[in-house]
């Protein structure tokens, strides 16, 4: 897994409220058996028309807005447990994602692939999309050590919250099976003194 | 000893150990694997040099990009049957037990897990698809992980995980003829919101829910993913047990008496406490439908779509509308419909198809209306047919196809075109869902079933005395 520790960068707003993995990246381009390539089906369906023209009210297509940080909508990552959602995002290049929450699982998926979730309040949510919209040169720096979202615009340091081992992770570029395998005398152990067996 | 919860009951026997920042290394008894989210796990875990850990524990079905048509024919798709090829190839690399195309068991993961008796309570399931949350109906802690915690999971059986909070659904009273256990989840969503429980493990409790059969739990607590719920449970009780008894992978005999009298201490006790707790009378709850492109926008059958919404949700709302092609305030009543599809791990089992074929008896589809029924399972297809139910539902013009997962992701040839209404008993409406451009509305199989008689949303309380 790729490390992550400071980021600076522009920003692309998405202010859609509860945008699924269906919309991140859609069924029929699961298909695919290994991790890579796709990026080019993120958001395939609001990105491209019917006729595979791009969509040019969609804010992927708007040049005005680049970088390494997409900032959505509440709820972001809701319904298909699909990784794929995670791997598409980190695939088009985006390393964080700001919302003012997440769907469970695709939290945990974006933290197992090196892609932050950085969860901030409603106010701070509404009050980035419209400064970015605004002025779409606006930088923001993400600061993991700090567990600090600094945007210079504002003068302001924002603080976020992430769990501490989940944070060594990401610093690290380590995953979770590393550690689990090294648990497994713990496991064996567990298995032999269970209080029911399936 | 404190009074404790069903979940952490469960959750607490299956800790190997916890980390100082309150990480649990959490023991998964059984592991579904399906074609779709499991080559990527198989490849990390080859990359790593690691085998399987416990390769008995986990099960195998291939159902998200099945045909629904020809399953003893080679698939057509060449994507799909790429997949479906690599699971197989991986199954057998690894010595995993594999219920494929053409075999007696192969169905939608969650229909086969609890009709073979590989669902049991007590147990923790997990599978690379967020409506494992389904097995949570037997007392199970079961729930949707990505890939790479499916390799985890092979490589040790374990996922490292913060504990969830706990929420408690009370539903009291009777619900009222014609209305199902898919009106009564769509209906406690609508109420929550599709991000109402993120973060909480549900238990869904009270008489209401203790009167529903197992599909109907199932049915239940399939859908608790949609209001964000990492999972939902319902205790075990008598229902579950008769239910189980003599399924083929239940325990058996002696095994079956020691099990039983485990499975009765599982529930929560008296005063046990869940950090937030809703109350709904069953009473209250009427035919449902979604006029909106996630779960959570559901109305009543007979009511109408809202004419305005928060402010912050103004503009998904408008969106969600736009793409639907309804409008605020108007009623969905005398709407066209194109489809309608009778299926997916939330509504296909025997009992859904059953109520289907009791209502279409001796009536037509409209003539406009694609009507297709998709089984959950082998079993359940072969025994609808020994009901007969094939042959009503044919006379009705309704096609009843092999199992899978079809039209609900339309990631087989089973897709709804753009711009057509399709009612389905499914679990997602979001945009394209069911195809691209396609507009779906989530209902039970009774309106479903109405719905193509009648060729346009109708009330079915009309119907009901």
């Amino acid at each position: 897994m790729e490390k992550f520790n400071v980021l600076q960068s522009t920003a692309v707003p998405l202010p859609i409220e509860n945008i699924d993995t269906d919309q991140i990246i859609p069924a029929r381009f699961l298909k695919a058996t290994s991790r890579e390539g796709f990026g080019e089906n993120l958001f395939r369906d609001w990105r491209y028309d019917s006729s595979g023209q791009p969509n040019t009210q969609f804010v992927l297509n708007d040049p005005r807005f680049q970088g390494q940080v997409l900032v959505a909508g509440k709820n972001f990552g809701c319904g298909s447990s699909r990784e794929h959602a995670a791997w598409a995002l980190f695939d088009a290049g985006f390393k964080v994602v700001i919302s003012s929450y997440f769907a469970d699982i695709f939290r945990g998926n974006a933290l197992n692939n090196g892609l932050l979730p950085l969860q901030v309040e409603d106010s701070v949510l509404e009050r980035l999309l419209k400064q970015i919209e605004e002025d779409p040169g606006t930088e923001l720096i993400i600061d993991l050590p700090a567990e600090q979202l600094y945007v210079p615009a504002w003068e302001q340091r924002i603080p976020f919250e992430i769990e501490s081992y989940k944070k060594e992770c990401l610093l690290n570029g380590y995953d979770d099976i590393d550690y689990l395998v090294s648990q497994k005398e713990a496991i064996e152990a567990f298995e032999k003194n269970r209080v029911w067996v399936y | 000893m404190g009074k404790k919860t069903l979940f952490d009951k469960v959750w607490d026997a299956h800790v190997v150990r916890t980390l100082p920042g309150g990480q649990e290394v959490f023991y998964i008894d059984k592991h579904l694997i399906h074609e779709v989210t499991s080559p990527q796990a198989f490849e990390e875990l080859e990359n790593r040099g690691l085998s399987l850990y416990r390769r008995n524990q986990i099960v195998a079905t291939a159902d998200h990009n099945v045909p629904t048509k020809d399953q003893h024919l080679p698939i057509q798709e060449p994507l799909s049957r790429f997949q479906v090829d690599r699971l197989t190839e991986n199954c057998e690399k690894h010595g995993v037990q594999l219920y494929g195309l053409g075999h007696p068991y192969q169905g939608i993961v969650h229909v086969i897990g609890p009709e073979l008796g590989i669902t049991q309570p007590g147990m923790t399931i997990v599978c690379g698809d967020s409506h494992t949350s389904t097995h949570g109906a037997f007392g199970a802690i079961a729930f949707g992980i990505g890939t790479s915690q499916v390799a985890q999971v092979m490589a040790s059986q374990c996922l490292l995980l913060s504990r969830p909070k706990r929420m408690r659904i009370t539903v009291e009273g009777d619900l009222r003829p014609g209305v199902t256990a898919k009106d009564l989840i769509l209906y406690i969503i609508a109420s929550l919101g599709t991000g109402g429980a993120t973060g909480y493990f549900v238990e869904y409790a009270g008489s209401a829910i203790r009167s529903l059969s197992m599909e109907g739990r199932m049915t239940v607590c399939n859908m608790s993913i949609e209001m964000g719920a990492r999972g939902g449970m319902i205790a075990p009780d008598e229902t579950t047990f008769s239910y189980l008894e003599g399924r083929p992978f239940a325990p058996q005999g002696e095994e079956w008496e020691k099990a039983v009298a485990y499975w009765q201490t599982l529930y929560s006790d008296e005063g046990a406490q869940f950090e937030v707790e809703y109350h709904f009378k069953a009473a209250s709850v009427t035919p449902m439908i979604t006029y909106g492109t996630n779960p959570g926008m559901g109305i009543s059958l007979n009511a109408t779509v809202p004419q305005k919404v928060k402010a912050s949700e103004q503009a998904s709302f408008e969106k969600s509308l736009q793409y639907m092609g309804f409008a605020p305030g108007e009623s969905l009543i005398g709407k066209p419909v194109d489809y309608v599809f009778i299926g997916s791990c939330t509504n296909s089992r025997i009992e859904d198809l059953r109520l289907v074929a009791n209502y279409v008896q001796g009536k037509k589809k409209a003539s406009h209306v694609e009507a297709i029924v998709v089984p959950g399972s082998k079993q359940v297809e072969e025994q609808a047919k020994a009901e007969g139910l094939d042959k009503i539902l044919a006379e009705a013009g309704f096609e009843l196809r092999e199992p899978g997962c079809s039209a609900c992701l339309a990631m087989n040839e089973d897709k709804i075109p753009a711009g057509a209404y399709c009612v389905s008993t499914s679990n997602r409406n979001f945009e394209g869902r069911q195809g691209p451009g396609s507009r779906t509305l989530l209902a039970s199989p009774l309106v479903a079933a109405v719905s193509a008689v009648e060729g346009k949303i109708t009330d079915i309380t009309q119907y009901l005395s």
